[in-house]
């Protein structure tokens, strides 16, 4: 910070505000142990075991909302961050404390640069249709 | 699709996800084509960035940093219990395209949709997903007022491969959405069959 009086003005202005509260939640970090990069349709699924994490002290409120939601039907990564409101980056390390944690588990969607089986293609196909 | 609590004892289903990505230039129509076939309202996800100042040996650089929000429209479809279809929209800034590269990994294919007063607009989405080799098709958004052209007419402005598919649409019409997904599906299949075949040939 520089001595010139100027730095903390520069530190608290409304820019870097969103940087500041959002990554609190993460105590700071942008990745977890464990944290396989999540893809955004990657489904969180709760851990039958994870009965009560709210007696969890080591766990944040968003980590027991997470575990709440997939506990109710799993979610893909993209949906938790559109309903906790926070960014992408935040819920991938919230999230990947959980799976350390194992109180949730990711299901993998299909790995890049291949595409799923045809029989699961022709399913969208008959499914779209029927919508 | 809600699995209450009394459900309990009886693993939730875990879903097979698959997405599509829509793409193409600002206002011309992603969103609302999302939300024509999705059985969510679209949803928003966002992603902070921090854009440090220019150039970046400069230590003066740290103070001008400052941060945007890259927007992320979605939707789902679910197709069956354990098959799940998502819907992204694409940030339209050319800035955000490394968004993009985390989107299209393992991605089905993308529907570039396209304006026909504003052709110039997906000009850039179509060369990402060609250089990348990423199955997609364009969707003509046949806005109220705009001039119908003939499909062969949008192909060749837009110098089009012969196998990319080119339909008109109504991004706002749901079954002419899904028309439009399904035509993304079966090229994905067909492409997918080409390189297959050429491996084995």
């Amino acid at each position: 910070m520089s001595a010139d009086g100027q730095g903390s003005s520069h530190w608290f202005d409304d820019e870097a505000g969103p940087v500041v509260r959002p990554y609190a939640m993460t105590r700071g970090r942008t990745t977890s142990p464990g944290q396989h990069r999540l893809d955004l349709i990657a489904v969180v699924v709760t851990e039958p075991q994870a009965q009560n994490p709210e007696a969890d002290p080591t766990l944040a409120p968003e980590h027991v909302e997470i575990v709440g939601l997939c506990r109710q039907a799993p979610q893909s990564v993209a949906e938790l961050a559109a309903e906790l409101d926070l960014p992408i980056g935040v819920v991938r390390v919230l999230i990947g404390d959980l799976v350390h944690a194992e109180l949730v588990h990711v299901t993998r969607p299909v790995p890049p640069a291949e595409l799923p089986d045809e029989s699961i293609l022709r399913d969208v196909i008959n499914g779209l249709r029927a919508l | 699709m809600i699995f209450g609590r009394s459900e309990r004892g009886k693993p939730p289903v875990e879903p097979v996800t698959l997405k599509i990505l829509v793409a193409g230039g600002f206002g011309v129509g992603k969103t609302t084509l999302v939300g024509a076939v999705s059985e969510i309202r679209p949803l928003r996800t966002e992603e902070l960035l921090t854009e440090a100042g220019r150039p970046v040996d400069d230590t003066t650089g740290v103070e001008r940093k400052h941060t945007t929000t890259v927007a992320m429209d979605f939707g789902r479809i679910t197709l069956r219990e354990d098959l799940v279809l998502y819907l992204f929209g694409t940030p339209g800034q050319e800035r955000f395209w490394f968004m993009w590269d985390e989107l299209s990994e393992g991605a089905l294919g993308a529907v570039v949709l396209a304006d026909t007063r504003r052709l110039e607009d997906c000009f850039a989405a179509v060369d990402y997903f060609e250089r990348r080799s990423i199955p997609f098709l364009v969707g003509v958004n046949c806005f109220e007022g705009s001039a119908r052209y003939p499909a062969e007419a949008v192909r060749r402005a837009l110098d089009l491969d012969a196998d990319v598919p080119v339909v008109l649409c109504d991004a706002r019409d749901r079954e002419s959405v899904k028309e439009v997904l399904i035509g993304v599906v079966q090229h994905a299949m067909a492409h997918a069959a080409g390189r297959r075949g050429a491996l084995t040939s």
